[in-house]
């Protein structure tokens, strides 16, 4: 250990290697850390008005986390079921987005890495990244308008009479779970595209003279070799939209609410920092614990992701 | 099952690049067949072309008598081994050498049995379930060959597989892919640029340059009665002189060189240019078919100055300035115990029978 600090010092110099120690110090302490365990410890306390916090009445209770598990003192039904619902709505939801990004991303990844040549595959790039200079405000207006009763869509089925009524996308959630999918795409295509394009393309033609048909090339030589990209590019997409709250706000259909929705009324329409907290740091640390349980049921290891 | 290869007027361009000029070959059913050539001379794009990963600009390949127009590489009867192998290092050597069985879709017990069968041949056996980066290069390389044979083709095309290895590894295989060509019996089409593994193990060898074919015959033709200039150069070591005919006896060519008139033998044969009286020339003698006269007689005698010595254990090589040549000469001698017997500085004659020499029209030389 003090052997790898004195090579460090004189590899970088003393001021160069000060500063980097320092850096990383603060940011994972001011930016990290400190936040994170700040909020920690107001989900553990009474919600008081912030004159008081620190005072004797900003006590100690697990309050918050009952609450959201059985519901208010005095309610009849056993459970919180509405928040609950909620949870595990949004729980399902965020692997739905997952899985059809996915299966959008990975052909898009493949083919610009093993088949877009040159200057056509980096048009492609940009053309999916430019997209994402909109801000996300806009692009969830957007896809409102677009998916409105009057917007494109509807216009355009009904223009060629494969509807006679305007189709409800917004309550249906066919916005919502379009505006997610699309919202951290990038977050997607770009680890499967690192994974796949590391592939030796003699393993892909080497599969197909021994006379494999495309399909398999894909399952038994592909899909393994960007196993790591693809798990990396879930856990990111899955984690977000789980964690995402503008889509959700805009797209969302009056029936259902997302998980974020709740910290956010907590937080800010109930004034109730501390039972928004709680109800954050469960809706992290269940993420947490959903992705390092598919993660093993995968056997993926949490070193290869950071490849 | 084996099947013959032909190929019928190949044209291969990329853009204004020609890769392969006018290709006409016909490899027999059960031949080790070699190309040997440099670098960029279009000899993967020839055999990419047979294993069906690239499609002609023109002309035909035919396997078996089968035209393979539009037949993609996995519906081919051939099996390619490539340059580095390619093999699935997330699968087990087993996996590796039954999946064509796989897809096929061959049941796992009956894969198995056979994989253990072809571990057997190619003697690795209980190496089955190891990954394939446990093994070693020279493994690695036996599981390459196990894993084509798996597919069963008519045709297997190797693609320079032995160039990673070392030398000591890579003369074994030789040896081993030779026999296992005689147990399977299936044509076996190799890419080299080693005229070693082309000149050792093939039936037959096509030496090319620039995309086109320049001989193609038995290795001991291609050595001693080389059809062009490349070829002589390119395949072993070569000493040659310019000049021009100035006469033609019987199978002999006479040509005047700065460095004094010299014969060569005249090499005839279908579709090469016949040398005439006033043609541009070449004499090639090898290094081995030189000698010191030392006062005896030679049809081709030269006056030289000895350069340098080289001992390479078997032999000796030795370097000669030769009046009237602009490169430097070497002879080889047999080490038989004693030394070369010229001192460096001193002036000698060397020279070799007519029947060592061959004439040749001048053309573009390998590159050194």
């Amino acid at each position: 250990m003090k052997q790898y600090w004195k090579e460090f010092f004189t590899r970088n110099g003393m001021s160069l290697g000060l500063f980097m120690l320092l850096a990383v110090v603060v940011w994972m302490l001011v930016m990290i850390i400190l936040p994170q365990l700040y909020m920690m410890d107001f989900s553990f306390r009474a919600n008081v008005p912030p004159p008081q916090w620190g005072s004797e009445t900003h006590v100690y209770t697990l309050e918050h986390y009952r609450y959201l598990i059985y519901g208010n003192v005095n309610a009849t039904d056993a459970f919180n079921y509405i928040d609950l619902g909620v949870f595990g709505r949004t729980i399902l939801a965020s692997v739905f987005v997952t899985l059809i990004d996915v299966a959008l991303c990975y052909p898009v990844a493949y083919y610009l890495a093993h088949v877009a040549k040159g200057g056509w595959g980096r048009l492609m790039v940009i053309s999916l990244i430019v997209p994402f200079w909109v801000n996300e405000l806009l692009r969830a207006f957007a896809f409102k308008v677009m998916f409105g009763a009057s917007g494109v869509i509807n216009s355009i089925l009904l223009a060629l009479g494969i509807i006679d009524q305007p189709y409800d996308f917004i309550r249906e959630n066919f916005a919502l779970y379009s505006g997610l999918s699309y919202a951290y795409i990038l977050l997607m295509i770009f680890p499967i595209y690192n994974a796949v394009e590391s592939l030796d393309k003699n393993q892909i033609e080497a599969a197909r003279d021994l006379g494999s048909p495309w399909w398999r090339i894909h399952w038994r030589v592909v899909i393994p070799h960007a196993k790591p990209g693809i798990t990396s590019g879930c856990t990111m997409v899955f984690m977000l939209t789980a964690g995402a709250l503008a889509a959700p706000q805009i797209l969302g259909g009056p029936s259902s609410l997302w998980f974020t929705q709740l910290v956010y009324k907590w937080f800010n329409n109930s004034a109730n920092w501390a039972r928004g907290s709680a109800y954050a740091l469960v809706l992290l640390i269940s993420c947490i614990i959903f992705v390092l349980i598919v993660m093993r049921l995968f056997k993926v290891r949490l070193g290869e992701i950071a490849r | 099952m084996s099947a013959d290869v032909k190929l019928e007027d190949v044209w291969i361009r990329f853009g204004s690049f020609v890769a392969a000029r006018d290709v006409n070959i016909h490899i027999q059913e059960g031949e080790f067949f070699s190309f040997l050539g440099p670098s960029g001379c279009g000899k993967t794009t020839l055999l990419r072309a047979v294993s069906g990963f690239l499609t002609p600009s023109e002309g035909k390949v035919l396997i078996g008598a089968k035209d393979m127009a539009g037949i993609g590489p996995n519906k081919r009867p051939t099996a390619l081994i490539f340059q580095n192998l390619a093999l699935f290092p997330l699968m087990k050597v087993w996996e590796n050498i039954a999946f064509a069985l796989e897809v096929k879709g061959v049941g796992k017990a009956e894969r198995r049995k056979r994989a253990d069968e072809l571990l057997e041949l190619i003697a690795l056996p209980d190496q089955g379930d190891k990954m394939v980066n446990e093994l070693s290069g020279g493994q690695k390389q036996r599981v390459a060959i196990a894993r084509a044979l798996a597919a069963e083709p008519d045709v297997l095309l190797l693609d320079e597989p032995l160039s990673a290895l070392d030398l000591k590894l890579r003369q074994h295989m030789r040896t081993e892919l030779r026999a296992i060509q005689e147990r399977v019996g299936i044509t076996f089409i190799y890419i080299t640029h080693d005229q070693g593994e082309a000149l050792t193990m093939s039936d037959h060898v096509a030496v090319m340059s620039q995309g086109v074919i320049e001989q193609v015959s038995d290795g001991t033709t291609i050595y001693d009665s080389p059809e062009t200039a490349f070829v002589a150069s390119f395949v072993g070591e070569n000493n040659h002189f310019s000049g021009k005919v100035t006469a033609i006896d019987q199978d002999f060519v006479i040509v005047d060189t700065p460095s004094g008139q010299l014969r060569g033998r005249n090499v005839k044969r279908a579709g090469v240019q016949q040398l005439s009286v006033g043609d541009e020339a070449m004499i090639f003698i090898r290094p081995e078919s030189l000698r010191f006269i030392d006062g005896g007689s030679a049809d081709n005698r030269l006056k030289a100055t000895v350069e340098r010595q080289e001992f390479e254990g078997n032999f000796w090589q030795v370097f000669l300035r030769v009046d009237g040549s602009p490169r430097i000469v070497s002879l080889s001698m047999v080490n038989d115990g004693h030394s070369v017997g010229h001192d460096v500085g001193t002036e000698v004659e060397i020279g070799c029978s007519a029947k060592l020499a061959v004439a040749l029209p001048a053309g573009a030389m390998a590159a050194e």
